[in-house]
């Protein structure tokens, strides 16, 4: 039983894939050229436009319960390259605009070109490089060819390492760079994949090659590549060295970006190919190893995290540890309980994604208060920056997976289908998880509501807009629980059924 | 053993070295060195699957081939991403190491930096 | 049957990776480099990828060679620390052991290549007449595979951006690199003044023939490119500051065009960046002309870095 988007003909409205994914990359043009102020306006008009778009392809799917299909130039596979937006693609996207929204309605402030100058370094780095960030994930979501894909996980890394050095200061710039190594293994590793996958089979498109695979070494050879490639540059335990100083030392604004999204991209790519491509063909040893990694890094994250001494590089363990939990749908949805593991995967990314924005903006907004993030002295924070602490007590919650909020749903799933597949240890790991996250939020939430030292004064009025931009995106993550609610699960919309090869 | 089969071969070991050098040199410079090796590794498997799949009145399959240009020249703009972070750090700290010594401290402050 | 030219080409390429991944000093080792890719230019031709080796002697051997050298000396005062760091035996013993199984692996893969091989040669064949173009690789990349032809323009964009952000805050807006002092009589500025003519011709050539034999923008654009950067070299000219609006115009115009002309299409031929029937070759080329100032540009920008000189504003 295979969806109508798999018949090789483009939906109406596909055309508005491709514009997804062009529209920030024609902003970047368009601001790079005239640069200085309107780098800025030019985003945000990007960002407007952009939002209405992904709107619009939500809206169409939901209206035809199917994926959205566009075949480029007008050539089908295997000649051609197709575009296509699932369920798991839109729900991505839709984060995506919306923490991209809220990411630079905070750099307004952070990065408002400074009056008196026609153009600065900093300021129009950050809006070409936000707008370049979307326009790769945007790729990534609804590529349908992997030698695009790979394409488009190097334009994510080009866009993500920059913002990394963003302010020039040795550390960054060393940071940085083991990121850049990292990031540019991984695509190597994952390029070698698609090529023995086009010498086994002759097609790049993701659904012929779901239809072609079969067990072989050069099929297995390429999940591992791929794989691997895709772990180095999710920072997935034990390749996640580079990411603490990398997504500490950037602006606040950038680390946002960096730890919501950029990480989602290479993570999505693995979710692509484990479901829609090698299918049933992986054995469940391999996903029990790459779920025996998310558990590590879930506990390894979460004990670091709480050994830390500044609240950014807190939020960047917190990272680490959250990335282990995406890596646990794969065991649970090797078998029949996909539905609920892959639902549960997503919601879980989709929280985060929202979650980490808000903590790693309420940071910044923190730092420019007290002029520092020793989590020791963060006393004060509270009475200065009221809305800011709610904030990232929400975020907080989101992580720890408190109802109602996205994360809390996306760990009932996670657990229901570990218990009913048998495997109640991810099960496990899942609550330690949640109670390792829940010291540390606690600790900074209580520090930070000790009243200040007498005679204190903030170092930074922080501008309201930014506390409730903050605001908005934990409260997004808090109620995404919600989503429990809607009547069709979006998820599934557009996935094929995984035939159930028999296992090598 | 014909040509496919050697240049197979070739790539299979370009692809070992660089991965040996990216993981023995501690320099970032012959780390990116060592990724181009491997990087050329890949393309030459490449071009073997483009030999192999020669017909239709060509010499080789036009796809992976048209697919390695692509490769090449991303591959560059990496190279010229990697010098600049390089570069650039050698001008801030007069050092071009990977080393732990680099990462200041948790605790040690940074002092006027403003975090944005 | 293999010639032995193969097997010559095979062992040096292994015997000059090795030496440039094991050699001790830094510049040797990048020196080693570009013969190095001198050889893989003549295993592309033995393979018979012939665009695929004159993007290899441009890009990967020329440019990335020169970018590389430059890297080198400029890190010159780092060498003796660099040679200080020497990894343990352990690390030693672990990546000859993860390198060997990964290289056994790949290369009993390739050998299981299945036979007879998967290949899209037919299908280019059965349309190749539509795109209006003769090169089978040249139809690809601009008409079955438009979208990775644009996107890579956008990739090094991307590589502009970035390099451009580690500048220096105060040296923003102003010229890359660093001054070229060149006495008058140098050989290089001769050279200088003689060869862009020639180079910039013969760069226009490649691109224009590459439409129905080998070449195309890539190579021509590099050609061009190194005209360019001889003339910087030289000291004939200065590069220009980051700030002036042509040269950003120019950078986005080889995109800009692409997709303009994409949606174009996707009006008039029903698909984004679908050409009208008859008037590909047209469009192709228009396409192309647009990227190839844009690329030589951007390959320049990308080799000399970011601004290192402050602009003295008037």
């Amino acid at each position: 039983m295979t969806t109508l988007a798999l018949t090789g003909q483009s939906t109406p409205g596909g055309l508005l894939l491709a514009l997804a994914v062009l529209l920030p990359f024609a902003g970047m043009l368009a601001g790079l050229a005239p640069g200085g102020r309107h780098a800025q306006r030019v985003a945000w008009a990007t960002i407007v436009l952009g939002i209405g778009i992904v709107l619009e392809i939500a809206a169409r799917l939901l209206v035809s319960g199917d994926a959205l299909r566009y075949a480029l130039g007008g050539w089908a596979p295997p000649l051609g390259v197709v575009l296509r937006a699932d369920g798991l693609s839109v729900c991505m996207m839709l984060v995506v605009a919306v923490v991209v929204g809220a990411v630079a309605i905070y750099a307004n402030g952070d990065f408002g070109t400074p009056p008196g100058t026609r153009e600065a370094r900093a300021p129009l780095a950050f809006w070409l490089l936000l707008l370049a960030v979307w326009g790769a994930l945007n790729l990534v979501f609804v590529s349908g060819d992997i030698f695009t894909l790979y394409v488009a996980l190097e334009l994510l890394t080009f866009a993500g390492v920059p913002l990394v050095s963003l302010d020039g200061r040795a550390e960054t710039l060393q940071a940085a760079l083991r990121y850049l190594l990292y990031a540019l293994i991984g695509s190597m590793l994952y390029l070698l994949g698609v090529f023995l996958l086009y010498g086994a089979y002759g097609t790049l498109d993701i659904a012929l090659l779901a239809g072609r695979i079969g067990p072989g070494p050069l099929a297995w050879t390429a999940v591992a590549l791929m794989t691997a490639g895709m772990l180095a540059k999710t920072a997935l335990f034990p390749l996640h060295l580079w990411l603490p100083p990398a997504h500490a030392g950037a602006p606040a604004a950038a680390s946002a970006l960096l730890s919501a999204l950029v990480v989602k991209g290479s993570w999505f790519v693995v979710v692509r190919l484990w479901v829609d491509v090698f299918g049933g063909m992986v054995g469940g040893s391999v996903a029990q190893l790459l779920a025996g990694l998310g558990a590590m890094a879930i506990l390894f994250g979460n004990v670091v995290a709480l050994r830390q001494v500044r609240l950014k590089l807190l939020i960047a363990y917190s990272t680490v540890a959250q990335i282990g939990y995406l890596f646990l749908l794969f065991p649970l949805a090797a078998q029949h309980e996909s539905t609920r593991a892959v639902t549960g995967g997503l919601l879980q990314a989709i929280s985060h994604a929202s979650a980490k924005a808000a903590m790693f903006l309420a940071a910044g907004l923190i730092y420019s208060t007290l002029g520092h993030d020793r989590l020791a002295d963060l006393r004060g924070a509270a009475r200065a920056l009221p809305m800011t602490l709610t904030a990232f007590a929400l975020a907080g919650a989101t992580l720890i997976g408190l109802p109602p909020s996205g994360g809390f749903l996306a760990k009932w799933l996670l657990m229901s289908a570990a218990l009913a597949t048998g495997q109640w240890w991810w099960a496990l790991v899942m609550l330690l998880g949640g109670l390792l996250t829940s010291v540390y939020v606690f600790m900074v939430v209580v520090r930070a509501m000790e009243p200040a030292a007498p005679g204190w004064s903030p170092k930074k009025q922080v501008p309201r807009y930014q506390q409730f931009a903050v605001l908005g995106l934990a409260t997004c993550s808090f109620l995404l629980g919600l989503a429990v609610l809607l009547p069709v699960d979006v998820a599934q919309i557009g996935r094929t059924v995984i035939p159930q090869a028999g296992m090598p | 053993m014909n040509v496919s089969q050697l240049f197979g071969l070739t790539a299979a070991a370009l692809v070992g070295l660089g991965v040996y050098g990216l993981i023995v040199n501690p320099q970032p410079l012959r780390k990116v060195l060592a990724f181009n090796l491997t990087g050329n590794g890949v393309f030459l498997a490449c071009a073997v699957i483009a030999h192999r799949g020669a017909g239709a009145g060509m010499s080789g399959d036009p796809v992976p081939q048209a697919l390695l240009i692509t490769a090449i020249v991303v591959s560059f703009a990496a190279s010229a991403l990697a010098v600049g972070l390089m570069l650039r750090r050698f001008a801030e700290t007069g050092t071009n190491s990977l080393a732990a010594a680099d990462d200041a401290a948790p605790g040690e402050a940074r002092t006027n930096a403003e975090a944005r | 049957m293999i010639s032995a030219i193969s097997v010559g080409i095979g062992i040096l390429l292994l015997a000059l990776a090795l030496w440039t991944v094991v050699v001790r000093d830094t510049f040797a080792a990048v020196a080693g480099f570009i013969p190095y890719g001198l050889l893989l230019t003549l295993a592309w031709l033995v393979l018979r990828a012939v665009d695929v080796a004159l993007t290899e002697a441009a890009i990967g051997a020329g440019l990335t060679g020169a970018l590389l050298i430059r890297a080198a000396s400029r890190l010159h005062p780092t060498e003796t620390a660099a040679q200080a760091e020497t990894p343990g035996l352990a690390t030693r013993v672990a990546a000859g052991v993860a390198a060997t199984a990964v290289a056994v692996v790949i290369a009993l893969c390739l050998l299981r290549l299945p036979d007879p091989a998967p290949t899209l040669a037919p299908e280019v064949a059965r349309h190749i007449q539509a795109t209006g173009v003769g090169n089978p690789i040249t139809a690809v990349l601009l008409s079955f595979r438009a979208i990775d032809t644009l996107l890579e323009a956008i990739v090094l964009l991307f590589g502009v951006v970035g390099v451009w952000s580690l500048a220096p805050d105060r040296c923003w807006g102003g010229r890359p690199g660093l001054a070229q002092a060149v006495g008058p009589n140098d050989i290089l500025v001769y050279l200088a003044r003689v060869l862009p003519p020639i180079g910039v011709v013969i760069g226009i050539y490649i691109f224009w023939v590459g439409a129905d034999h080998p070449g195309g923008k890539f190579q021509g654009a590099t050609v061009i490119a190194a005209m360019w950067l001889l003339v910087m070299m030289s000291g004939l000219r200065d590069a220009p500051p980051v700030s002036r609006r042509w040269l950003r115009a120019v950078l986005i115009l080889g995109p800009a065009v692409f997709i303009a002309l994409g949606l174009l299409g996707a009006v008039m031929a029903g698909a984004f960046l679908a050409y009208p029937d008859g008037w590909a070759k047209l469009w192709i080329i228009i396409i192309e002309a647009a990227l190839l100032p844009s690329l030589a540009v951007t390959l320049v920008l990308l080799l000399i870095g970011p601004p290192q000189r402050p602009e003295v504003s008037p």
